[in-house]
């Protein structure tokens, strides 16, 4: 055999080997969401014989009639969606307005704020926690969203984010040439900048929109009557105490409700789900 | 006159957009850490008067056994995680930036799925497969004739394991796209002269890819203290700490953030739940300093 022919067969082994780690890895990845989808189409009683069904059963709208008698479920994913929207709408306008103030402008005591905010940047969140959870009890906002949307509305890295993007995407000439064309200092951001910025305005909403889809701990602490709850909160109380038994088809159909539309839409858009959610690591 | 019009202008139009940003900031942001600081001197159980203690709460955490428990289970939890999560992550990075890949946007996303998932409906995914009289990995080890394991009960031992496994699970994707990227960024000419001077592929890993990885390595390595240390919703939901059940069987699962929660919100002592707090910072800190000097401290600078 001949060296090239010896070598065109060595490197097939090896690509073969590549991608039979990365399969494996593959289905490794996705077993656990191919079980909960399967269980969540059978009865507690089947999930709980032996073997276990590995395929899928009939039992889908039992299981998912059940899920919507115990909990308000819609509801809850309704509550999920005004939070998450409503914090990550409040997070583009306050960063964004905040970043282009920071980029731009010259004003007393820039310096010091910029610092103030770099140096919190990086702070572990359990040191807000207790504090924070002091400050919505005497605002009596238990059970209401504005204990979570309101102290999420503002993120350090989200002004730190939108002003670096705009100091190396928005020309000052373009402002300068707004301002001789008469637009007033205060408008020139929204009639100009806000254009340019709809790469940046799309990964900050990415960024901010899954962490508080998915949050638990927060919530957890605020939230506590069913109807007020969000998506991971109804998933904790569906699953009831777990040294008791559960309703596991239940539980696994609501877990796929709940699963189902993040999977989907992230599928639908992966490239801009994956540059926002790592975009502090490659561009920061 | 004009001009100075126009830069009055300037500072208030500068004024008027930070401030929504910095009273909430102010309020939510900064006074938290203040407060959280003040609050770990002082006995307090969420109403009543504060009484300064000094430093009896950090005194009363570092002679309790829990504390280190907990600090144990989380350091071995991030420990054991992250030797699957970052050589796994760079690993992967490193097969997908092979020549023999096609397809490396799909197996991106395909490994980054488990990331957009909430963490809650993942642990109630795991604790279903781990389920132990019916779950599929017992089913799965008795058809390989190994006993069946109790994952949350027995001693405990196996609790750690799983949030392990489920953590790894999760994080392993994030990682390796960051790495990925990193690989990318790699100028092709490097790889090109080394092969022309004869070097093998793992002398191009160690020699090139490595070092040039070792800012973006550093990056993954600090935020994974900042994540790791904090690591609350996969414990908690496992062990069932809804019910009260912190921990679970033997404690195994108690992690240094269920700890803080048992104190500060079922126990209700705001100060020492807040100095535990403080605590966990300064872990975090002294991770990261540590690797950035370890980083820095060998041949060129990060």
């Amino acid at each position: 055999m001949s060296a090239p022919a010896r070598a065109a067969i060595g490197s097939q082994g090896i690509r073969a080997l590549v991608l039979a780690m990365l399969g494996l890895l593959a289905v490794l990845t996705f077993f656990p969401f191919y079980m909960m989808v399967i269980q969540a189409t059978h009865t507690s009683e089947e999930i709980l014989t032996t073997p276990p069904p590995l395929g899928p059963g009939v039992h889908s709208l039992h299981n998912y009639a059940k899920v919507v008698a115990v909990v308000p479920f819609w509801r809850n994913f309704l509550n999920s969606v005004i939070v998450s929207s409503s914090i990550t709408a409040l997070t583009l306008l306050f960063c964004s307005l905040g970043g282009y103030a920071f980029a731009v402008y010259q004003f007393p005591l820039k310096r010091l704020l910029f610092a103030t905010l770099l140096g919190t940047m990086m702070l572990p969140w359990l040191v807000d926690l207790i504090p924070w959870f002091i400050i919505v009890t005497r605002l009596h906002w238990l059970n209401s969203f504005l204990a979570l949307v309101v102290p999420s509305a503002v993120s350090a890295f989200g002004v730190f984010w939108m002003r670096q993007y705009i100091s190396s995407n928005v020309p000052m000439e373009l402002l300068d040439a707004a301002r001789i064309d008469g637009c007033p200092e205060g408008l020139i951001f929204f009639r100009v900048v806000v254009p340019i910025l709809t790469p940046a305005l799309a990964a900050l909403a990415i960024m901010n929109f899954l962490p508080s889809w998915n949050s638990f701990f927060y919530p957890l602490l605020v939230l506590t009557k069913a109807k007020v709850m969000t998506l991971p909160l109804v998933l904790n109380l569906l699953r009831g105490d777990p040294y008791r038994g559960m309703d596991y088809g239940v539980l696994m159909t609501a877990t796929t409700m709940a699963l189902a539309p993040v999977m989907i839409v992230f599928w639908l858009a992966a490239r801009r789900f994956i540059s926002g959610m790592t975009a502090g690591a490659i561009k920061g | 006159m004009k001009m100075a019009r126009q830069q009055i202008g300037k500072v208030v139009t500068a004024y008027t957009y930070i401030a929504p940003f910095f009273l909430l900031f102010l309020l939510f942001g900064l006074f938290p850490i203040v407060y959280s600081l003040f609050l770990s001197f002082t006995w307090w159980k969420g109403m009543g008067r504060q009484i300064f203690v000094a430093f009896d709460n950090y005194k009363a955490l570092f002679h309790d056994r829990t504390f280190y428990k907990a600090l144990y289970n989380t350091a071995y939890i991030w420990v054991f995680a992250h030797l699957l999560i970052l050589p796994g992550g760079f690993l992967v990075a490193y097969l997908l930036n092979t020549e023999y890949v096609k397809r490396k946007n799909l197996f991106q996303a395909l490994f980054f799925t488990p990331m957009v998932t909430s963490t809650i409906a993942v642990s109630l995914v795991f604790s279903t497969l781990f389920g132990e009289q019916f779950g599929v990995l017992n089913w799965f080890l008795e058809g390989l004739g190994i006993q069946p394991i109790s994952w949350f009960h027995g001693n405990g031992g196996w609790i750690k394991p799983v949030i392990i496994l489920l953590f790894a699970w999760r994080w392993i994707g994030w990682n390796m796209v960051i790495y990925f990227a990193g690989m990318q960024g790699i100028d092709r000419e490097l790889y090109e002269c080394a092969a022309v001077e004869g070097a093998n592929k793992a002398q191009i890993l160690g020699r090139i890819t490595i070092p040039l990885m070792k800012p973006v390595i550093l990056y993954t390595l600090v935020l994974s203290f900042i994540g790791g240390m904090q690591i609350f919703d996969e414990p908690f939901i496992l062990t069932g700490a809804s019910y009260g059940y912190i921990g679970g069987t033997n404690q195994a699962g108690l992690t240094l953030a269920t700890q803080l929660y048992e104190i500060g919100f079922r126990t209700g002592n705001m100060g020492t739940a807040s100095a535990l707090a403080y605590t966990i910072m300064a872990i975090i800190a002294v991770l990261s300093i540590f690797s950035i000097r370890l980083f820095a401290g060998r041949g060129e600078r990060v």
